[in-house]
C-alpha cells in the first residue's frame, strides 16, 4: 500500500516540475561547490538496466537529459555496481575514460569524480562532477564532502521517484488508482461532501477491519 | 569416569583437544622478539603468492602490470551465474588500477582477475557473491575486494563466505566505505578493511584504534595504469585496499605459513602508528 499512500501524499508534495527543480538545484550546487565545469545525476531504470542522465549542469546541459547507457560499464557502472565513489583524473585527456565521457557527452573531461546515490540499501543512481580547476590538488575532505552531498542528491532522487511510482498509482486503472482517486477527489471536494465521503470511508473501514 | 571421556583421539569431535593431544599439535613458532619491516617482508617480491583481484577485470598485456596468470569472468543468464574464463580485459578500468598497484609492491606475486562486472546493477550481488565463492574455492592466498553491496539480502552469504575464507587461510582485503550507508563485506572481523590517508608513501599503513575501518593506506592522487595501456592518477578507499593487499602478498611470501590471524596481528605491529615503519 506505499504506492497509495505515496499517492495521496503526492497531492500535497508538489509536482514533476518541482522534483526536477530539485534535482536540477542539486546538480547547479554540485558544480559550484566543486568549481567544476559539469555536473550531472544517473538514474537507474531497473527494468532496462541502464543508466540514465536525469539533470545535467553546465557542459552538456540540455543535451544530455534521457541519454541512456549500460549500468554496469564505464567509470559510473562501476560506482553504481560496487557503492564505491571514486576520482578518476586523467593527466592526458587520452584514456578510455575520457572516450567513453566524450562519446557520451560530446565533451572530453581532463578528470570526474562519481559517487553512488544510496537510500538505505538502494543504489539510485550516479552524481558525477567533471572537471575540477586544473590547479587544484584533491583531499580526502572533498572526498568527504562528495560523499556528504551524494547524500543529499539520492534523498532529492528518492523524492522524484516516489513521485512518479505516486503519479503512476494515481494514473493507474487498477483497485489502487481508484482508491488513490478517491482520495485525490475527497482533497478538492466541498465540504459537505467532503465529509459524507469520509464518513462514508470511516464505515468502510470498520467493516473491512 | 566422566561422560564426556573417551576412549580414544579418533572419536574426538573437531571441537574438542583431549588432556594428552595438546602436544601433538604443536605449532613451529619463528616469532621474532620483534616483529619489523624487515622481518615482515624484507627482502620478498611476492613470489609464489596467489593473489585474486575481485573487480571489473584487468587488462591484459599492460606495461604496468605485464602478465596476468588467469583471467575469469562471472556472467548471470537467467538465474543462472557461472564463471568461466574470459580475455575481454576490463569494462571499467578500475580492476586493472588495483591489479597495478599490487604489482608494484609485490612484482612476483601470481595475479588472477574475477570480473565481477557486467552483469547489470540488478544482477550485481549474485556475481559478486559467485566471484568470491569462486576465489574462496580456488583457494587464494590473498583476495582484492575494492567493492561493497548495501544489499542486506545478500549478507548472510557473505558473511559466511569471508568466515570460510578466514579458516582456509585465503586473507581478504576489503575497501570501507566512505559514505554513512551499511555496507558489506568490509565491515566483518574475518576480513582486513581499509581506508584511506593523505600520505603518497604505498608503504606508509596505519592500524586504526577505532574499527570497523582498521587500517589506512595509500588512497589519495594515486598513479595507476588504466585501459588502453595508460596511466591515471586516482583516489579513493578502492586504491588504498590493494596497497594493503600487496603489502600482505609480501609478508606471505616471506612466511607463507601465516594464517589471517597472524597476518592481521603483522599488519598491526608493522604499521607506521605502531612500529614506527620499522
Amino acid at each position: 500500500m506505499s504506492d497509495l499512500r505515496a499517492a495521496v501524499a503526492a497531492g500535497v508534495l508538489g509536482t514533476e516540475d518541482a522534483y526536477r527543480s530539485l534535482l536540477q538545484a542539486t546538480v547547479e550546487v554540485a558544480r559550484a561547490i566543486f568549481h567544476a565545469k559539469a555536473a550531472s545525476v544517473f538514474l537507474l531504470d531497473q527494468e532496462a538496466d541502464e543508466l540514465v542522465f536525469e539533470a545535467v549542469a553546465g557542459e552538456g546541459a540540455g543535451e544530455l537529459v534521457g541519454k541512456r547507457f549500460p549500468s554496469s560499464t564505464g567509470v559510473a557502472g562501476w560506482v553504481l555496481t560496487t557503492g564505491q565513489p571514486l576520482v578518476v583524473d586523467d593527466l592526458t585527456a587520452d584514456t578510455r575514460f575520457s572516450r567513453e565521457a566524450a562519446e557520451s557527452t560530446g565533451y572530453i573531461p581532463r578528470g570526474l569524480m562519481a559517487v553512488p546515490l544510496l537510500v538505505e540499501e538502494r543504489a539510485l543512481g550516479v552524481l558525477e562532477v567533471l572537471d575540477r580547476p586544473a590547479d587544484s590538488t584533491f583531499t580526502l575532505a572533498e572526498m568527504n564532502l562528495l560523499g556528504l552531498f551524494a547524500n543529499q542528491a539520492a534523498v532529492a532522487l528518492d523524492l522524484l521517484q516516489r513521485g512518479r511510482r505516486a503519479r503512476a498509482a494515481l494514473d493507474g486503472d487498477g483497485e489502487l488508482g481508484a482508491l488513490a482517486r478517491i482520495a485525490a477527489t475527497l482533497e478538492g471536494a466541498e465540504d459537505e461532501q467532503r465529509e459524507a465521503g469520509l464518513r462514508l470511508l470511516a464505515a468502510l473501514e470498520q467493516l473491512l477491519r | 569416569m566422566s561422560v564426556l571421556a573417551h576412549e580414544s583421539d579418533e572419536e574426538l569431535p573437531a571441537w574438542s583437544l583431549s588432556a594428552s593431544a595438546g602436544e601433538g599439535i604443536n605449532l613451529p613458532s619463528s616469532w621474532p622478539e620483534r616483529v619489523t619491516r624487515d622481518w615482515a617482508w624484507g627482502g620478498a617480491s611476492g613470489t609464489g603468492v596467489r593473489v585474486c583481484v575481485l573487480d571489473s577485470g584487468v587488462e591484459l598485456d599492460h606495461p604496468r602490470i605485464g602478465t596476468v596468470q588467469r583471467s575469469v569472468a562471472v556472467t548471470k543468464n537467467g538465474d543462472e551465474v557461472t564463471v568461466a574464463d574470459d580475455d575481454s580485459g576490463d569494462l571499467c578500468g578500475h580492476g586493472t588500477a588495483c591489479a597495478g598497484i599490487i604489482r608494484a609492491l609485490a612484482p612476483e606475486c601470481e595475479l588472477t582477475s574475477v570480473r565481477v562486472l557486467g552483469a547489470g546493477y540488478t544482477g550485481s550481488g549474485a556475481v559478486m557473491l559467485a566471484g568470491l565463492q569462486w576465489a574462496v574455492d580456488e583457494g587464494f592466498d590473498v583476495v582484492n575486494m575494492s567493492l561493497s553491496t548495501t544489499k542486506k539480502q545478500y549478507v548472510d552469504r557473505l558473511h559466511e563466505l569471508a568466515d570460510a575464507a578466514y579458516f582456509r587461510r585465503t586473507m581478504l582485503i576489503a575497501s570501507a566505505h566512505n559514505m554513512p550507508v551499511e555496507s558489506f563485506p568490509w565491515r566483518f572481523a574475518s576480513v582486513v578493511s581499509v581506508g584511506s590517508h593523505e600520505d603518497d608513501d604505498p608503504y606508509a599503513y596505519y592500524s586504526n584504534p577505532k574499527p570497523p575501518v582498521e587500517f589506512f593506506a595509500r588512497g589519495l592522487n594515486v598513479d595507476v595504469p588504466w585501459l588502453g595501456g595508460k596511466t591515471l592518477r586516482c583516489t579513493g578507499n578502492s586504491f588504498a585496499t590493494p596497497h594493503v593487499a600487496g603489502i600482505c602478498t609480501l609478508i606471505l611470501s616471506k612466511h607463507p605459513d601465516l594464517t589471517p590471524f597472524q597476518l592481521k596481528s603483522v599488519l598491526h605491529l608493522t604499521s607506521t602508528n605502531v612500529g614506527s615503519g620499522e
